[in-house]
């Protein structure tokens, strides 16, 4: 029988095939667009922060003498701007935008003498975030522990819609509550002389923080192999002998990273912040009194800077400095996760 | 090495050639120097235990291997003469043309018609008419066309186990093949769908190339004409289908088919 | 024994309690907005502009203004996060730099702080785009692109949402069974087509379920459009990329903190509150939903 040999003919020249290139190539083109949004971010906030370090001589900087090459039109009108903006820094070096100034404890950008001590800011945002988490980590923990290790089913079935509804929830609507309801309600159980403060703040926040901390830990725990938890109850242990000895312990890497994560979230939040607690940059351990963080003084401040000045230059400071907070939270939080996977999957 | 004696057979045009076949997975080495051949016109089905490289070998015929990720072979796969891991081919093109069977029927969630009509669609046929004609002879050809000819727009997952597993093969019939290989296509049917099946395969013998992968002795007995014996990645041996299963050259073949295997 | 028993009986009462304070925070929470916005909730409110400094009248043009921000949010930033996933889950292979270096970033970026996309925004999107835009096209110093409008609040939101998209079309993605993949190619398909026939088709609850997550998270977050193109208050529904708009949520922050009579708007707060609520609400629930399906198919 005459065999068709179709196939050699067919097969034998490789062929190239434009929609398919294209497509592989847009894809991996567009695939690239985060890790390029990433770097320009870095760039970016970078950026407008460096005046202040070069604030005697402020140079040109590349893009306008980029500019200069590309677009003759309007050099002038840009070498003003630029001329502009070394005037203003000048001024505001006069005034001592120094390291000391920054390291100072006085926020008060607009005065005769701006002064741009951001101690209290951090330490605002520090004492909101370590509020915050007093009350989300235990909630959360705890009731993730209930969830794997107690909760009969329809515990579970309400719970977790919960967590999804909480974690759902715009953050200017706990703004909003915390500033209308909750500052009233703790102010009367207190006897507080200021209704919004950083009690107020970090309770609001901890509304924010537990979906964070409650999903990461429950994650955590149920990743526990079975077998683990099933020694320990085949060996005479009870169902909370095995919650507290066995399934904690176990799990506490994740439970780590999620705390980590949770501290990331309330200290980059903004809008609870900035409607709940009183916004008055001052230097004090006191968790009653108002406080100021870094992302409220952003928030409340950027709308009305001179773009250009030292003050912009320095609110972009403060979320250069928040952007490398919460990016080595979040890699240490993944350093523990990641060891706890690798752990899972030794177990299994 | 396997037994030669197949060599002094009726010579018939050797379709498929493996030559000092081995593939890894990652370090694993999953077929160990296979060199086999295969006929025009004719069915060879190859047996063996499970994880014995059976799937493995052939998946390899039409480089479906390449698909997983930390895969390597070695070796030359000559199709009609022609490497088929040689750069120049197109495994596009090599894949229209030696169709597969998966052991799970897999159609698309789509109607029966776009089901068969999948592969002329993707090789640019979009004339109604000759689609339709396409779908009914492939339809036809995998003796399903009387039980769906009134129902090709219903899902092909409404379909029975056996019905859907016809479909796949006329899908596969649709790209016009001339190789088919088939991996255990029958393993999650009950006995009549199988029956059906090999009659099919029966019928498809003298239009195609097939190779069918089975666990099952009775089916390569029933519808092979060679068959090829692997254990632990190694071909034990390979003959006439009838040789095989009387007379074994290989105390490991005679203890597989005798069913004295653990 | 008996105190081994009260110990577990201690262990489990705790923990339920405190799960027990979150589903009371959310009840608290819920019930108090719907309660004090709902009776504010009419028709007039819903379709007309804020009057009299907005102490009176609606917040028509701020639900317009969500609107435009996450429809033109979601045109970028879908097909952008989309593909995104498509190149993680189809293309790139588990070991390569490029593709961790992508997932590197895509993680990165769900933990980079709202406010600081918004820094970003004015930054990047106007001060530096924005400005050399107005440079070329209007040579008289007059400022169009160079100063906060909705398309660059937009785009700043697009990249905040863009790993939700991202992580949960690459979860569907995993989910279009292997078979149909093999089943595709032994056809002869090539990988584009089987990723366009097979793969899209079988994904698109899950793309849908990514920009519904995506579109719920950009009407609620208010920090990134805070100095990017919210407007406290506008006459005008925006006309155009280069305008202003108004916001819900920016609109509540500024009724509530900024009014001059805070107390007075009181209503009007909550109903706006409620209003925003009522939409994330239903965005989330339908994506729940469909991820309930979608998970539905894995074990079938």
């Amino acid at each position: 029988m005459e065999i068709p040999k179709t196939i050699t003919n067919t097969m034998m020249k490789k062929r190239f095939r434009l929609s398919e290139f294209l497509a592989e190539k847009l894809i991996t083109a567009t695939a690239f667009i985060s890790f390029a949004f990433i770097v320009l971010i870095f760039v970016f906030v970078f950026r407008e922060t460096l005046p202040i370090f070069s604030a005697p001589e402020p140079a040109v900087s590349l893009e306008e003498l980029g500019e200069q090459e590309t677009y003759g039109d309007i050099v002038l009108s840009d070498a003003e701007r630029a001329a502009e903006e070394k005037e203003k820094t000048k001024v505001a070096a006069e005034e001592g935008v120094t390291v000391e100034n920054l390291a100072g404890d006085r926020w008060q950008p607009i005065s005769g003498k701006p002064k741009y001590g951001l101690l209290p800011l951090i330490v605002g945002s520090l004492k909101i975030s370590l509020i915050s988490i007093f009350f989300a980590a235990p909630i959360a923990i705890l009731a993730a522990l209930f969830t794997a290790a107690f909760a009969p089913r329809w515990a579970k079935e309400t719970l977790k819609p919960a967590i999804e509804i909480l974690a759902g929830f715009p953050s200017v609507v706990i703004g909003f509550f915390a500033l209308v309801v909750l500052a009233t309600f703790v102010q009367d159980i207190f006897g507080l002389e200021y209704r919004l403060n950083a009690f107020v703040g970090g309770l609001a926040l901890s509304l924010a923080v537990i979906p964070i901390i409650y999903t990461i830990s429950e994650d955590a725990i149920s990743a526990i192999p079975k077998s683990l938890t099933e020694a320990s109850l085949a060996l005479g242990a009870t169902k909370w002998q095995t919650a507290l000895k066995v399934i904690l312990p176990a799990a506490t890497p994740g439970i780590f990273a999620a705390i980590l994560l949770g501290v990331g979230r309330a200290f980059g939040e903004t809008m609870i912040v900035l409607m709940a607690t009183g916004n008055a940059a001052l230097l004090s351990a006191n968790p009653f009194e108002p406080v100021r963080t870094m992302s409220a003084t952003i928030g409340a401040e950027m709308a009305e800077v001179v773009f250009g000045e030292t003050h912009y230059n320095v609110l972009f400071l403060i979320g250069s400095i928040l952007f490398l907070f919460t990016f080595t939270l979040n890699a240490i939080a993944e350093i523990f996760i990641r060891q706890r996977l690798m752990k899972k999957f030794r177990g299994s | 090495m396997y037994s030669h004696s197949y060599k002094t057979l009726q010579p018939t045009d050797v379709r498929i050639k493996t030559e000092h076949l081995n593939i890894y997975y990652g370090k694993k080495q999953a077929i160990k120097d296979v060199s086999l051949d295969m006929f025009t016109h004719r069915v060879t089905a190859l047996i063996g235990p499970s994880g014995c490289g059976k799937s493995t070998y052939l998946r390899s015929l039409n480089r479906m291997n390449d698909l997983i990720e930390n895969s390597r072979t070695e070796g030359n796969v000559l199709l009609d003469g022609v490497n088929i891991y040689d750069k120049q081919v197109d495994v596009v093109e090599l894949r229209k043309k030696v169709g597969m069977i998966f052991q799970k029927s897999n159609p698309f969630p789509k109607s029966i018609f776009e089901n068969v009509a999948y592969g002329p669609r993707i090789n640019g046929m979009n004339d109604k008419k000759k689609l339709e004609d396409i779908v009914e002879r492939s339809l036809k050809q995998a003796a399903l066309w009387e039980e769906v000819k009134d129902d090709l727009a219903k899902s092909g997952l409404s379909l029975s186990g056996g019905q859907q597993q016809r479909l796949c093969i006329a899908r596969a019939l649709a790209v016009d093949p001339e190789i088919l290989l088939m991996d255990e296509p029958a393993s999650a049917l009950d006995p009549i769908a199988t029956a059906k099946i090999e009659e099919l395969i029966y019928e498809l013998k003298n239009t195609y190339t097939i190779v069918i992968v089975t666990h099952n002795m009775q089916q390569a007995a029933r519808v092979s004409d060679y068959t090829g014996f692997f254990y632990m990645g190694e071909l034990i041996e390979f003959d006439e289908t009838k040789k095989i299963f009387t007379m074994p050259a290989k105390k490991q073949t005679e203890d597989y088919i005798t069913g004295r295997f653990g | 024994m008996t105190k081994k028993k009260l110990l577990g009986g201690f262990v489990y009462g705790t923990t339920a309690f405190f799960a027990f304070i979150i589903i009371a925070a959310v009840v608290i929470v819920m019930t108090n907005i719907v309660a004090g916005g709902w009776s504010s909730l009419t028709k007039d409110f819903l379709l007309g502009s804020p009057e009299e400094g907005m102490t009176k009248g609606g917040i028509f043009p701020a639900i317009v203004g969500t609107f435009l921000l996450v429809m033109i949010m979601s045109i970028a930033g879908v097909p952008i996060g989309t593909m995104t996933a498509i190149y993680l889950s189809e293309y790139a292979s588990q070991k390569s730099i490029f593709a961790r270096l992508i997932r590197f970033a895509v993680n990165t970026l769900a933990g980079v702080p709202a406010i600081v996309f918004g820094l970003f925004g004015l930054g990047f999107f106007i001060q530096f785009i924005g400005t050399r835009v107005d440079g070329v096209l209007y040579n008289n110093g007059e400022l169009h692109w160079g100063q906060p409008n909705i398309l660059w609040a937009s785009l700043t939101m697009a990249l905040l949402t863009l790993p939700v998209v991202i992580v949960s079309v690459e979860e569907a993605i995993k989910t279009v069974p292997r078979e149909l993949r093999e089943a595709s190619l032994a056809l002869g398909a090539t990988k584009w087509q089987t990723i366009r026939k097979v793969v899209i088709p079988n994904s698109i609850t899950g793309i849908l379920t990514g920009a519904i997550l995506a579109v719920s998270r950009g009407a609620g977050e208010v920090a990134p459009i805070l100095f990017t193109g919210a407007a406290y208050f506008l006459p005008h529904l925006p006309s155009g990329l280069s305008d202003q708009f108004m916001e819900l949520g920016y609109h509540i922050y500024i009724m509530a903190t900024q009014s001059p009579d805070v107390e007075a708007t009181r209503g009007i707060q909550y109903a706006t509150t409620l209003v925003l609520l009522i939409l994330t609400f239903t965005l989330n629930f339908s994506a729940i939903f469909l991820r309930y399906k979608l998970r539905k198919r894995i074990i079938t």
